[in-house]
């Protein structure tokens, strides 16, 4: 834990080291005694894109809680860059369902608001440059003074792609982003989230329940099955990068859906 | 063919032209149609009077009520006592509503972000809010007197209620997402309410107050009829215990131009403050 190299900025070929570790992961939700997760293990690397996969309510969504540090876990640890989560931390983005944009704010505030609620207005007014080149990077440059309800659906997910990325965070936690937006919209959101991950050699976790989604964008795929929430298989996606939507039509890439819909299947029947 | 619906012996050619036609009413101006309707009401009510079918004592003729409207207006405009005692309804009626916002809106924070709020204060709420509001004007008289305090307190609790539930129901407004959001970037617990929780249930406030600003309307004029004193509830009452229907109903006009004002200057500010929810209308369901 003493590489002089800064983490954000490393390629994945050189911090091929665990930046995330989840260890004997368990949460059980005293209200409804549901064990929601039992023993989950598992670790990223830096600049890897790791997806989960499962059902709904299989405790995808409880693991990413509990890895951003929003709620606590019953048992097991989470360590992220050698320093156990205990809570919400600045060098986690989050980026959720709905675009949550607030609608009384312009999009450049809204992409500053993280940077408001810790440090306050005088330093989110500073960052003001910044959101405006995180604009230009994903394609909204010209509206910056917009308010949300003039943006479409996935004008708006780009914007909080861009909150996410505003505190520079050294991992992205993703919770079925695109899952709102239209099928080609979606495709499109992806190849962008892929291209602004590679740009920024960024670290990313991804919560999804499409297969097609977690499979063009993955390094790794884990598969949740429900009650209890458990990681059934870890599966290395080894499509060569940058991915093309092209490739979802590949022997290959159909052979991996197929596995996991097998796998996923097999779990639905049981 | 076996369109049910296709009126028989309508024969539908390869030419005919399926368009969509504007009913009637759709091309008839909204001013134009309350006008109408405005003109008939008055009419029919001219009609009724003049055939004598209604007593003048129970329906004054259209004609003797607007120069009531008139005297009454002029009486307003030149200072005389009339213009005294809406001066102390309209005065009951602003302290009431400034009362019942204080009140309403702090019982409401408490309501919609505290625990113990939720479930010590709200059951005590409901149970009161459900009573017949207006039996306690006695006691508000026997408590404050017949002076202008105990129409502002009848005023102000029959308002509070709906500003508190609103104020609460507001606060919770925000959606899970918004409030994880706001949790992961760090925000306390102050930031969440003053941030997200105040802005997202602004409309849902608003609301609350349009509703106050009927009641405490109703409570100051109910609390004029039984306290008596020198407000406009006093003029109407004793207008028309004297039978002089014509002067109460231009008194009430008179009183439901300050309601309306009232409720407007709510309409205006939630326009002013609420500009990014284009959904409301006025003179649509508050």
């Amino acid at each position: 834990m003493t590489d002089p190299l800064h983490l954000k900025s490393g390629p994945a070929a050189s911090g091929a080291r665990p930046v995330y570790k989840v260890t004997r992961l368990s949460k059980t939700y005293v209200r409804n005694n549901i064990v929601a997760l039992e023993d989950v293990n598992l670790s990223i690397q830096t600049g890897e894109f790791v997806s989960v996969i499962g059902s709904s309510g299989c405790g995808k969504s409880t693991l990413l809680k509990i890895m951003a540090g929003l709620i606590p876990p019953t048992a097991g640890s989470v360590v992220l860059d050698g320093r156990a989560v205990v809570g919400p931390r600045p060098d986690i983005g989050m980026m959720f369902q709905q675009a949550t944009l607030l609608p009384w704010k312009t999009t450049i505030e809204n992409i500053v608001l993280p940077i408001e609620i810790r440090e306050g207005r005088i330093a989110a007014q500073a960052a003001r440059d910044r959101a405006t080149e995180l604009l230009k990077l994903v394609g909204l440059g010209d509206f910056a003074n917009a308010y949300p309800g003039e943006l479409s659906g996935g004008m708006a997910q780009r914007a909080s792609i861009c909150r996410m990325l505003v505190c520079d965070p050294s991992m992205l936690l993703l919770d079925e982003p695109f899952s709102a937006l239209d099928e080609l919209t979606r495709d499109f959101m992806n190849m962008e989230l892929q291209r602004i991950c590679m740009e920024r050699g960024a670290t990313s976790f991804l919560v999804t329940h499409s297969l097609a989604e977690a499979v063009i964008l993955s390094d790794r795929i884990l598969v949740m099955k429900a009650r209890p929430g458990q990681i059934i298989e870890d599966i290395k996606i080894d499509l060569p990068r940058p991915r093309t939507l092209e490739m979802i039509n590949t022997p290959h890439f159909g052979e991996i859906v197929s596995h996991i819909r097998d796998l996923l299947g097999k779990e639905a029947a049981e | 063919m076996t369109d049910l619906n296709q009126a028989p012996g309508h024969d539908e050619g390869e030419n005919t032209v399926w368009v969509e036609q504007e009913a009637l009413i759709d091309r008839i101006p909204r001013g134009i149609a309350m006008a109408f309707l405005f003109v008939l009401v008055v009419g029919i009510w001219d009609i009724v009077t003049r055939m004598g079918l209604v007593s003048a004592i129970i329906l004054p003729t259209p004609a003797e009520t607007l120069s009531d409207i008139i005297f009454v207006g002029k009486n307003l405009v030149s200072g005389g006592y009339m213009l005294n005692a809406l001066r102390t309804t309209t005065l009951t009626v602003l302290y009431g509503f400034f009362i019942a916002i204080t009140i309403g809106f702090c019982l409401g924070v408490l309501v919609g972000e505290t625990k113990f709020g939720e479930r010590a204060v709200m059951p005590y709420l409901v149970a009161i809010d459900s009573m017949p509001k207006v039996a306690f004007a006695p006691l508000f008289i026997a408590w404050l007197g017949f002076d202008i305090s105990s129409k502002v307190a009848l005023a102000a609790f029959i308002a509070t209620f709906p500003i508190v539930v609103a104020t609460a129901a507001g606060l919770h407004a925000a959606s899970e997402n918004e409030r994880m959001l706001f949790k992961s970037i760090g925000a306390s617990r102050m930031q969440t309410l003053l941030r997200l929780k105040l802005p997202t249930g602004l409309p849902y406030i608003f609301t609350g107050l349009k509703i106050g600003s009927v009641g405490v309307m109703a409570g100051a004029i109910t609390g004029e009829f039984l306290g008596g004193g020198k407000g406009f509830g006093a003029l109407i009452r004793q207008s028309a215990s004297m039978l002089d229907t014509p002067r109460v109903f231009a008194l009430i006009l008179y009183l439901s131009i300050l309601g309306l004002l009232l409720y407007f200057a709510v309409v205006w500010t939630q326009r002013r403050f609420v500009f990014w929810n284009k959904s409301d209308r006025p003179l649509g369901a508050a």
